[in-house]
């Protein structure tokens, strides 16, 4: 083993590189005033006190939602799914299994222009609903096609893990349970819910933490103004300019999400 | 004569094209140890988990106290199962492994909780109420996963090569445990294994199977002792099986010579295979014998040397304390109890 020990050498510079570096970046200007020359770094909270202003914190709050709301559905969509899948027969779940990972394939722009088309006032939807005499819905640009392109998008990262955990699951354990007399439903609660549990966890913090640092998805289908944290981010970085305000709101961010992740991981080990 | 509990009546199964039960007939009574016995991939694990539920009989029928129960789901039979891999519930402990079925039927905790105490008692684990599952030995999650079945008060249960993944030590210990258990409790137990001396061991009744089809029915010593087809006979423990013809009742000729035998029953010159258990034949001088040969090989074997002997017609394998060096010519002494006359395959 300890030959093999130098050739991590170049993968742990490769991190540090792009990993650690931007990371010490971030801070740096997190923590500092705008126009700082290397040598003359003024520290400042400043930054952090301008982000606790309404607009912002509604911001954030409005993703927090929009995550949790693409959560519950993904896992409610995607829990029977990847149930489905995981009792079929050996062979159509390899097929099943692509299926559902086929759309991450494409790029994931293409497919949100897919749904632009779709969704708008003229798009075909819209269209169809006119041949059947039904006025036309306005779909884009509201919180539906947010969520909708969210969902879509995130899908297989909740049906992955989930089905990975059911289809390793010992069918003896479930036996187990008719035999000592639970119905499918007691069995489904009692047993295969529980046993999946660490991918049902894995599902959440992966759509959840996907959702709310997107900011294509919102933008295209959400429209100009609407607002996420990760298009606060962006705009801040490449309209407005104002790089210490954005990598304080990327460390919040990032904060917020470990705080969560750690919670999750905490579920996850009670459940064992 | 005690009650009948479960009835098999000609059961089959199928499996795709594959006929995995071809007829199996066979009454089941209670507070019997009940074994079935036969090579892998003859039927038994198929047979036990129709009996449990967990699959449809092509044709046939279960009857459970004379009731027809093959299309009644698992959790309404009043039969538990003991897993060939335990399948203990990783995500609940021992107690709460245990009180799975109990906490099903929504009883009373302080209940729950001396019950499994009890059973805890009775498999020898008092005090791993908190133990995590995962953790335990082989031999423990074994009397984990009995408890577990036990604790529902079943009218059977139900085995499937329990010991299967012990070692051979505590196999031997986990034998005679069961076999009181089954006394303790009092209830049936069907009891699946590949392993002879296992069954005879420890059953009232063992039910020898191959290729889907039940060859024989009857206590330990039945099956050792009057094996009724070759199957059988080559099966359970050594024997020397031989072609030969029943001349009449209690007369049997083989290798040119005749016997007087215990058998009868069978048609006058009927072609039949007799059976020689190694440990009933003795070495005798030449003179005192009508089989006689050369000694080839002698090997000690513990209790006992295992000793080939040639003949004209084939080679004997004889069990027996006595010494008989390489190359001695020696006669092969059968008393008419030793000879057991069976059915040609077949034929029967
Ligand atoms: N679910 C199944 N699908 C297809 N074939 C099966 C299935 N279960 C068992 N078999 C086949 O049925 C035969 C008998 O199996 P089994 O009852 O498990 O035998 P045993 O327990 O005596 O070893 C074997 O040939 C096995 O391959
Ligand atoms: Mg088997």
């Amino acid at each position: 083993m300890k030959q093999y020990k130098h050739l991590l050498k170049p993968y742990i510079i490769w991190a540090a590189v792009l990993i650690v570096i931007p990371l010490i970046l971030i801070a740096l200007y997190a923590f500092t005033e705008e126009g700082n020359e290397v040598l003359t770094l003024s520290f400042t909270f400043d930054n952090f006190r301008k982000f606790a202003e309404a607009t912002y914190v509604n911001v954030i709050l409005k993703s927090f939602r929009l995550g949790l709301v693409t959560t519950v559905i993904c896992l409610a969509a995607g829990y029977p799914l990847a149930f489905i899948i995981s009792r079929s027969p050996e062979r159509v779940q390899g097929l099943l299994i692509l299926l559902v990972t086929i759309p991450e394939w494409i790029n994931m722009l293409l497919r949100t222009y897919a749904w632009m088309n779709l969704l708008s006032d003229n798009g075909i939807i819209n269209q169809l609903l006119g041949l059947l005499g039904i006025d036309p819905v306005t779909m884009m640009y509201t919180d539906f096609s947010v969520i909708l392109g969210l969902v879509c998008n995130f899908m297989p990262f909740m049906v992955i893990p989930i089905y990975t955990s059911l289809s390793k699951m010992d069918h003896s354990l479930i036996e187990a349970a008719y035999d000592l007399g639970a119905n499918r439903f007691q069995t489904f609660w009692k047993v295969i819910w529980k046993l999946s549990m660490p991918g049902v966890v894995n599902g959440i913090m992966m759509v959840f933490l996907l959702s709310i640092s997107t900011f294509v998805i919102p933008k295209l289908l959400g429209g100009g103004q609407y607002m996420l944290i990760g298009n606060l981010i962006e705009s801040q970085f490449i309209s407005v300019g104002d790089w210490n305000f954005g990598a304080a709101i990327s460390l919040i961010l990032a904060v917020i999400i470990l705080i969560f992740m750690h919670f999750m991981k905490k579920m996850d080990s009670q459940d064992d | 004569m005690k009650n009948k509990l479960i009835e098999l009546v000609d059961l089959t199964k199928n499996f795709d094209d594959q006929q995995v039960l071809r007829g199996i007939n066979l009454d089941i009574y209670e507070n019997e140890f009940l074994t079935l016995l036969g090579p892998s991939g003859c039927g038994k694990t198929t047979t036990l988990r129709i009996i449990a539920g967990f699959e449809e009989p092509s044709s046939g029928q279960v009857l459970f106290n004379g009731i027809e129960i093959s299309k009644l789901p698992p959790y309404k039979r009043e039969v538990n199962t003991v897993f060939q891999k335990y399948a203990l519930f990783p995500h609940l402990n021992v107690a709460e492994n245990i009180a799975f079925g109990l906490n099903l039927k929504k009883m009373d905790k302080s209940v729950i909780a001396q019950k499994v105490e009890r059973m805890l008692k009775m498999v020898g684990l008092s005090g791993f109420e908190n133990r995590d599952v995962t953790l335990l030995s082989g031999g423990q999650q074994q009397r984990v996963a009995i408890a577990r079945a036990l604790v529902n008060e079943p009218k059977v249960l139900l085995l499937d090569e329990p010991l299967g993944a012990l070692d051979a030590k505590i196999r031997k210990a986990m034998q005679v445990e069961l076999k009181k258990i089954q006394r303790e409790v009092g209830i049936t137990f069907i009891y699946v294994t590949h392993d002879q001396e296992e069954a005879l061991s420890m059953s009232d009744t063992v039910v020898v199977m191959n290729n889907g089809e039940i060859q024989q029915i009857g206590t330990p010593t039945d099956i050792y002792n009057e094996p009724e087809n070759r199957f059988v006979a080559s099966f359970i423990g050594e024997s020397n099986i031989i072609e030969g013809t029943m001349i009449k009742d209690f007369l049997v000729e083989f290798d040119g010579n005749r016997f007087e035998c215990v058998d009868k029953g069978f048609p006058e010159n009927e072609p039949i295979e007799v059976v020689l258990r190694p440990e009933d034949l003795d070495i005798v001088s030449p003179e005192e014998a009508k089989i006689t040969g050369t000694v080839r090989n002698i090997t000690f074997k513990g209790v006992h040397y295992e000793i080939l002997i040639e003949t004209e017609n084939r080679t004997y394998t004889v069990h027996t304390t006595d010494y008989a060096e390489v190359g001695r010519k020696v006669g092969l002494k059968l008393g008419p109890e030793d000879i057991h006359v069976m059915w040609k395959m077949g034929t029967y």
